[in-house]
Parts: structure tokens; C-alpha cells; sequence
């Protein structure tokens, strides 16, 4: 194909271009063709098409999301805020921490070892690109039923590719869920979180400022690789028909991520940077629109000077690839020598392919052709914007308006036959066939990770500061009321957080739903974002960054709305955290909050296919004080432990699986509800005896209801009349992924 | 005393060997795969990690690394060398050590605390183990099979130089369960399960890793 220069553009307004095939509505291509006074070129075209991509632009859901800014609450520890790769928080002693959560999960269902593995090399580079030391990755998964063939075939892949790409960088994987529902049948959800740390002063962001400073691209040679991925992946639903679309899943090679991460952190600690940006979706096209975007918007770079892979590559195709483990940096011209001098020794390959200029276009050359002429802040920053028609859709009245209609466990047979069961099931059923494929003691400071409520890593040695990190979705209460379910996701987080003793301080999210040209999904995800924002202003948490991912359906046929949120938490001396589960027998458990009848949209109801009912209403009132229990009461609680799926059944059968040291408690309401009932804003905790009173009195002054349930030991776990062998509750717990997938 | 740990490109647990050393008393020399220079180190432990990607073979190509060629000479002459995971694959490909390592059985990456029981306290890596004591350190591994002809077998257990083993249900199918092997002298140990990660209970499974570091400095000591 002959070159397509910005000349010839001008010169040929009538040249058919094939934007449709590159994802570009018809309006958005004029509005392109408005922008630059002219057909753009192909390069151009190119650029335009990657970047103005739903998954880049953020074009449906922009409107909403603004709703994090403008119900921001107060907080001193919000460093950088939402719009950088990511958002970066104070923890105390001069530590910033940035973290952030994105989707792969479109391409994870093509091919799923590459794109679960490009999916954490992607996040750690955004973590990276803020000039931080990426500590640990956490992985929260959604597939299809566990017994269907493709979740057999997508699910071994999946894990393999984040354990592949994750242990081969030296992450500790943390936590995270996996989720099995039919909804999730071909649209499998990989959101993959990573947590970096760094000093208040190491900071870096996305600008290419300074006339004369000098672009540098670092890292993996560009090749074919996930070419269009954003648009022509992520930006559409899956047909049953249609072709192949492998050529768009990117490859990942773990090994040059994990020396460009040194490479990069050598830069770093020199200060050989003015800002940097990583190569992610969209690639080069995002990389210097957005750098020049962010800075005073002059660029110039000779695209022939990338080194490819590939040599046959074309202009559009290098400035589209996603190839993977490359970074984009501006560098002033006294400092190359000794930027070029760390990437030889690291052996990362590194070339200046252009500069920054006075002006404020963004001008790309091949061979000393223009073929890129535009201004970056149209490609980056000033895509398309839609106020998409939403409405609610018929099907949440009627489900809200259904009657459960369940069977209830009540004499000893039932009540342990329904522990059993629930134990047992997939959903929650042990996952360390899973876990165990991930590293979890590199870097040797993990403090906790799954099974545990949250992952926890130390990030001072001398004084034992830490961090902690939950991720939380309730897909079946954001289906039955995606308002509440937002908000009731995000307290569990942020309870999960508070019952190890770590001060929540910080959310980020990655919002996962259908198709935004549907107004029902559109609906769905607008009382998402409500949600949040409005839980986030009470709680007191900023909302520091995200991911939006669209598309997730297969024909008519949606996921779940599933909104994951990540809560991030400060703990001031790790060796004080509260475990999950208690290590003595003779202890004393209690359940902090009430129980009512929450069955709608429990796992007990979904096990009975029971989809209806209303979703519980989020207390955020009574969450906050039931976080400051935990903190108060931090120093008696010898286990504090979460209730969510599963409810206190599950709970109390997890902590006393974790150490295999029994319980035996005795319930005197109505034993099925108390069992099953899914009720937020509610945490068993094990304590001495001595401490009854301080709790019983903490209890009062944070009004919150407390139940004492029983005691520690013995080999069995005892519900009034019911008696379970722990070694037949454990056979129950652990066979049942094993025997899927091993 | 000054134990050297060798950063290949790809290393990992480097980090955690230098504080684990630091924990056994000894000072933490940091060497450069591309140095050949030890830097007067009175022994190298050889980190575990993927270098180079685990590409081509596990350990194959760091093999030829500038550092090993001097490591591989003063190894011949005595200095205690201790390969950790990656680090036994490399010492496997240098012929330091008999054997291959070659992937799990299950076909999986494996990470999970494992018991294992210390056979040999005569290396100066084990020295301050009791003998048959079974100790919990991490193992996490793809490639962690222990494999080698029944030659190399018969000779390794005839000759003690089976240091430890592992206890149970065997995890990837090593020959013998075996989870580290010595030379002939003793000095050069390679080992696949990870006492670095188990040296303090807060952050590993057991503290159970720390006398292979506190071995080295008696050993070094006692010279």
C-alpha cells in the first residue's frame, strides 16, 4: 500500500477510508474530518480510531463518572487523583502508595493465557509508570458455571497466564474472588489490581513539557501484536459468528517486563525523567497524544526510528500495536547519556524517536513524510462524549416483587447437610488450587493473602508500616438494585480492611458491565456510579481511579453488573493485624451486628436458583462505626472474620478450617436465617474471656447489636445440635475445585 | 562475614536472600551477573527467580553468565555456594551439582509451605540443623522435578548427599523426594524449596529457613 501522507489527505477530501472497520461511527469520523479541516490520513485515521475507542475515551460513561470528582469527600491523603495512570495516596512516613484495578477481559476469552497475562503486565506498568516499585498484584475473576466446557478451557488458562506473567515479575498475587455464574458463560471478567509504593517525592506523571526534551522509547521491540486490541477487542460485543479475532490478543514476555521494572526504577531514582508514560492500549498512538496532551502540547517523533519486530510493519500498523513491556519517556537532552547508559545495562533496548516541540501539534514522520498532523488533545483528551439514553429495565420490578421461596435448614441433619452443601459449592468452596499457583512470599513481605478478608503487605521494614487491600463485588445485589449493590460492595471492602485493624483510606474500581448501547445496561451502570460516589462521599473515601469495560455480553444477553471495588487501607505496625481465624482453643466467638432475613440474593438462594427479592439497603452509618469497633478494639480481637457469601455459615466454617481448630456455638433464633441470611455490616470475632466486657461495652458505644455464639476448640464444628468432623467439613471445602479443574 | 548475592537479569529473590543473610548475622554482598569480580565474598548464594526467562532451559543461560565462570572456579575450590530454586537449576547447568530439575508433575506452578527434613548437617549450609529435623519453608515452582539417572541416584544416597527431603505426599515427582543435593565436598548445595521466605513468621510460613543462614557464618567462622 502506497504511503498516506497528511499532503495527499489534503489533497484527496473524497478518498474512501475504512472507518468503520476500525470502530469510528460515521459522525465520529466527521467530527475528525471538522477537527483537521480535511480527510485525515490513514496514520491519523489510525490514532483517532484507537483512542476515541470506548475502552481509551471513556465516551459512555464519562458523563457519570464525573460524579467522583464532584462528590470527592475531603482527604488529606489523596496525592494524585483520578485522570493520571493512576491514583496515588499518603500512608504516613513519607510513603505515597498508588494502586488501581483494570480489565482484560475480552481477550482473556480469545486466548486466555495471553490475555490474563498481558492483563498484569498491563497494571503493573501503570503502577510503575508513577514511579512507583510495584508490590503486589490480586486478581478478582468471574467465569461462567464450573462445570460448562469453557470454563474448563478458559479457566486453567486464566490462571496460568497471571500466575505466568505475575510470579515471572516478582509479585506477590495477594487475593482477589472467583466467581462462577451463568452470566459470565463467554464473557469471562479478569480485573487485575497492582499496588506500588514509593517516597512523596518520587512521584511521576504523564506531561511532556520543556521545547527540546527528548522522546525516548524504552523497552519490548514493537511487533503485529494486539493491533486495534482496544477498539476492535474491547469496544464490541462478540457475535456467534464472525472472525477469528486472535490477532488482537497481545503476547506477553514477563522477563522484559521484569528488567524494564529495574531498568525503570534505576531511572527513577536518578530523576532522569520529566514525565513518562507506559505503552498500553492503543500503544504509541495513546503514549504521545496523551504525553503531549498532558504537557503544552508540541510533539514531534520519526515513527520510522522505533525499532520493530517486525520489519514489514506499516505507519498505522506501529503507531496501533499493543505490544507489550514498553515505555515512553521524556528526558532532557544533558540527561540521555546516563538514561542510555542504565537501559545498556539493564540490556533494554531504547531509542530517541523525537522531541518536544514549542508548538501544539502533535507531528509524526515516516521516512520525512508527514504523516501525522493533529492537534493531541483531539486524539487524547476530547473524543467523543455521549449522554447515552438510559432507562430502567423491566425485569428489576418484577424480580424485586418475587417471593423467595426457599428451603430452610432446622432440625441437626439439616442445618449440617446445609453447611455441607454450601461449603462445597463452587462459589465458595476452598480455592487453593488456584492460589497455589501464584507466588505469595516474594519480596518476603506479605503479611496476609488469600484466604485471609484482605492481602497485606509490609512496606517498611523498621517500622512496620503496611498496607492492606480488599477487592468486592456482589453481582447479585447490583443485578436485583446496582445503587445499593455499588454501595454495599464498597463496604465490604472496606470492612474487609478493618477486620484485619487497617484504617480505610482509599477506593478504586473497575466497573464491568454489558453493552452501553443497551439503556437497561446503560441504566445498571449509572446506578453504579451513583452509588459509589454517593458511598464513597459518606464513608469518606475518595474514589483515586478506575477502569470502565463495556461489552461484556454475548448477543441480548448481559453479565451480571459487576461493579468490583478495591478499598485500600493503612495499618500502622503489621505484626499487630488481626488474622481470620483464631490459633487457641477456649476462646470466645462473637457476631458483631444484626441478622435479618437478607436471603435475596444470597449463595444459598442462588444454589436453589432463586434470583428475586430485594437487595439488602446499605447502612453506610452503621458500617463506619462497625470499622471503628474493629480499630478500637483492635488489641483483644485474637481472629475477626468478615460475613458476606455464605453468610455466618460460611464464615464460621472458614475460620475453623484456617488453623483446624473447632467451635461450637449455639444459635438460639431462627437457626436457618442466622446460618444463610446475607446481612451486611456484620464480622465474627474470637476473643479471651477476659475481654467480654471491653467488648460488650464497645459494642455499646458504637451502638452495633452483639451475639455471643460460643467457643473455640475441639475437632469438630458444632451448630446446636448439629456435630461436623472438621475432617468431613474439610473434604467437603477442598475437593470440589480440585476435581473440576485439576 | 561477606556473603555474596548474585542479581542475575530476571532474579527475584535476591532481595530476600540479602535479608535473610543479613538475619543469619553475615553482611549481604550484592554481585552483578556481569561482573566477574566477587568482591571478596566468603561464599555466594545463588537466588531464585526466572533469569532470563526461564528461556531456552531453566538456568541454562545464565550459566555462561561472567559472574558464574568465577564462581564455578572458587566453587572447585571450596566456597560454599548455595543455589535457591532457580539458583539449584543453575548449579545443575554449570555441573556443579548432578541432576536436572525439570517441570512439576502436577504441570502446574506450585507455592506452598512444605515440610521438608534436613538429612545432611555436615555441609556449611545445614550445620546448624539437627539431623532428621523436618522443618515448614516455602516451595513455589514450575520446574522443580528433580531428576537423574540411577547412577547419579545410587551415588548421591550412598554418598549422604541428599540434604534434604520432602515429607509426605510428594509435590512434583523428584526422584527420592529428593529437595536439595551437595557436591562430593559439601560445600556447593543446591536446594528448590526457599529458606529465605521462612525466616520470620510474620512474613513466611515458620522462621524454620534461618539456620541455613546462620550455618554459613559458623561455618565461616570456624575456618
Amino acid at each position: 500500500m502506497a504511503l498516506d501522507t497528511v499532503a495527499i489527505a489534503a489533497q484527496t477530501p473524497d478518498q474512501e477510508q475504512p472507518f468503520a472497520a476500525l470502530g469510528l461511527k460515521p459522525d465520529e469520523y466527521q467530527r475528525i474530518r471538522e477537527i483537521l479541516g480535511r480527510r485525515p490520513s490513514s496514520s491519523e485515521l489510525a490514532m483517532y480510531s484507537v483512542m476515541w475507542s470506548e475502552h481509551c475515551s471513556y465516551k459512555s460513561s464519562k458523563v457519570h463518572l464525573k460524579q467522583f470528582g464532584e462528590k470527592a469527600p475531603h482527604s488529606d491523603a489523596l496525592l494524585v487523583g483520578i485522570g493520571e495512570n493512576a491514583g496515588v495516596v499518603d500512608v504516613g512516613q513519607g510513603y505515597a502508595v498508588t494502586f488501581k484495578i483494570e480489565s482484560h477481559n475480552h481477550p482473556s476469552f480469545v486466548e486466555p493465557y495471553q490475555g490474563a497475562a498481558t492483563g498484569v503486565g498491563g497494571i503493573v506498568r501503570d503502577i510503575l509508570t508513577m514511579g512507583a516499585r510495584p508490590i503486589a498484584v490480586m486478581d478478582p475473576l468471574r467465569f461462567g458455571p464450573a462445570d460448562a466446557p469453557d470454563t474448563r478451557r478458559v479457566l486453567p488458562g486464566i490462571v496460568a497466564g497471571i500466575g505466568g506473567y505475575g510470579n515471572c515479575l516478582g509479585l506477590p498475587n495477594i487475593g482477589g474472588e472467583i466467581v462462577f455464574d451463568e452470566t459470565y458463560a463467554g464473557n469471562p471478567l479478569v480485573n487485575a489490581l497492582c499496588v506500588g509504593v514509593m517516597r512523596h517525592d518520587q512521584i511521576k506523571l504523564a506531561k511532556a513539557s520543556g521545547a527540546g526534551n527528548l522522546v525516548v522509547l524504552f523497552g519490548a521491540q514493537t511487533g503485529g501484536d494486539g493491533i486495534g486490541g482496544v477498539s476492535v477487542l474491547a469496544s464490541e460485543t462478540f457475535g456467534s459468528t464472525g472472525p477469528a479475532k486472535r490477532p488482537s490478543v497481545q503476547v506477553g514476555d514477563p522477563f522484559t517486563e521484569k528488567v524494564l521494572i529495574e531498568c525503570s526504577l534505576e531511572i527513577f531514582a536518578e530523576d532522569l525523567v520529566v514525565g513518562i508514560q507506559d505503552l498500553g492500549g492503543a500503544g504509541l498512538s495513546c503514549a504521545t497524544s496523551e504525553l503531549a496532551s498532558g504537557g503544552s502540547g508540541g510533539m514531534r517523533v520519526e515513527l520510522d526510528t522505533v525499532p520493530l519486530r517486525d520489519p514489514s510493519l506499516s505507519p498505522e500498523e506501529i503507531l496501533m500495536s499493543e505490544s507489550q513491556e514498553r515505555m515512553c519517556a521524556i528526558v532532557e537532552p544533558g540527561k540521555i547519556a546516563r538514561f542510555l547508559e542504565i537501559c545498556k545495562k539493564w540490556d533494554v533496548t531504547v531509542n530517541v524517536i523525537g522531541e518536544v516541540t514549542d508548538g501544539d501539534r502533535l507531528i509524526i514522520t515516516w521516512h520525512g513524510e508527514t504523516i501525522v498532523d493533529v492537534p493531541p488533545r483531539t486524539v487524547a483528551h476530547e473524543g467523543p462524549v455521549y449522554n447515552r439514553p438510559l432507562a430502567k429495565p423491566e425485569y428489576v420490578d418484577r424480580v424485586n416483587a418475587q417471593v423467595l421461596d426457599l428451603p430452610m435448614p432446622q432440625s441437626a441433619h439439616e442445618v449440617k447437610a446445609a453447611i455441607i452443601k454450601l461449603i462445597s459449592s463452587p462459589n465458595m468452596a476452598d480455592k487453593s488450587w488456584v492460589t497455589s499457583q501464584y507466588d505469595k512470599y516474594v519480596q518476603g513481605n506479605t503479611i496476609q493473602s488469600q484466604p485471609e478478608d484482605s492481602g497485606m503487605i509490609r512496606i517498611d521494614e523498621s517500622t512496620h508500616l503496611g498496607v492492606a487491600i480488599s477487592t468486592d463485588a456482589n453481582a447479585s445485589w447490583s443485578y436485583l438494585n446496582p445503587y445499593e449493590g455499588a454501595k454495599l460492595a464498597l463496604a465490604e471492602a472496606a470492612r474487609n480492611i478493618a477486620t484485619a485493624g487497617a484504617k480505610p483510606l482509599a477506593v478504586t474500581n473497575c466497573l464491568n458491565f454489558g453493552s452501553p448501547e443497551d439503556p437497561g445496561v446503560m441504566w445498571q451502570f449509572a446506578e453504579t456510579v451513583r452509588g459509589l460516589a454517593d458511598g464513597c462521599l459518606e464513608m469518606g473515601l475518595p474514589v483515586t481511579g478506575g477502569n470502565v469495560s463495556f461489552y461484556n455480553q454475548t448477543g441480548d444477553v448481559a453479565i451480571l453488573p459487576t461493579p468490583v471495588i478495591g478499598v485500600l487501607g493503612v495499618i500502622q505496625d503489621v505484626r499487630s493485624r488481626t488474622p481470620m481465624s483464631f490459633t487457641d482453643a477456649g476462646l470466645e466467638l462473637y457476631l458483631i451486628g444484626e441478622t435479618t432475613n437478607d436471603l435475596a440474593g444470597s449463595e444459598w438462594a442462588y444454589m436453589h436458583n432463586q434470583r428475586g427479592g430485594q437487595s439488602p439497603i446499605a447502612d453506610l452509618q452503621r458500617e463506619i462505626r462497625l470499622i471503628e469497633l474493629l480499630l478500637e478494639g483492635q488489641s483483644i480481637f485474637a481472629a475477626a472474620h468478615d460475613l458476606s457469601q455464605g453468610g455466618l455459615a460460611v464464615s464460621i466454617a472458614e475460620m475453623v478450617l484456617h488453623n483446624n481448630i473447632g467451635a461450637t456455638i449455639s444459635l438460639d433464633q431462627e437457626i436457618g436465617i442466622v446460618l444463610l441470611s446475607e446481612t451486611p455490616g456484620r464480622v465474627v470475632v474470637a476473643i479471651s474471656p477476659d475481654h467480654a466486657g471491653e467488648l460488650i461495652s464497645l459494642a455499646r458505644k458504637y451502638d452495633l447489636a452483639i451475639t455471643k455464639l460460643g467457643t473455640t476448640g475441639g475437632t469438630s464444628l458444632t451448630v446446636n445440635d448439629a456435630v461436623i468432623p472438621l475432617d468431613e467439613l474439610r473434604t467437603a471445602y477442598t475437593q470440589t475445585i480440585p476435581k473440576l479443574f485439576g | 562475614m561477606k556473603v555474596g548475592v548474585v542479581t542475575f537479569p530476571g532474579s527475584l529473590d535476591d532481595r530476600d536472600a540479602a535479608r535473610a543473610v543479613r538475619a543469619g548475622g553475615s553482611e549481604a554482598i550484592a554481585l552483578w551477573h556481569d561482573d566477574a569480580d566477587l568482591h571478596g565474598v566468603d561464599a555466594v548464594i545463588l537466588p531464585g527467580g526466572f533469569s532470563y526467562g526461564d528461556y531456552l532451559r531453566c538456568g541454562a543461560i545464565s550459566r555462561f553468565a561472567p559472574v558464574m565462570g568465577s564462581i564455578i572456579e572458587k566453587a572447585n575450590g571450596g566456597m560454599p555456594v548455595l543455589g535457591i530454586c532457580n539458583g539449584f537449576q543453575i548449579l545443575c547447568e554449570s555441573h556443579l551439582l548432578p541432576g536436572a530439575l525439570t517441570q512439576n508433575q502436577g504441570l502446574h506452578f506450585l507455592c506452598t509451605p512444605q515440610k521438608i527434613k534436613v538429612e545432611n548437617i555436615s555441609t556449611p549450609w545445614t550445620s546448624n540443623f539437627t539431623e532428621g529435623l523436618e522443618i515448614v519453608i516455602p516451595l513455589k515452582n514450575g520446574e522443580g522435578s528433580f531428576q537423574c539417572d540411577d547412577e547419579t541416584l545410587a551415588m548421591l544416597e550412598g554418598e549422604s548427599r541428599v540434604i534434604a527431603r520432602y515429607v509426605g505426599v510428594n509435590p512434583n515427582g523428584s526422584r527420592n523426594l529428593i529437595a536439595g543435593i551437595s557436591n562430593a565436598r559439601g560445600n556447593v548445595v543446591g536446594l528448590m524449596p526457599h529458606p529465605e521466605h521462612a525466616i520470620d513468621p510474620l512474613t513466611g510460613p515458620s522462621a524454620d529457613g534461618l539456620p541455613f543462614f546462620t550455618s554459613i557464618l559458623n561455618a565461616m567462622v570456624g575456618k
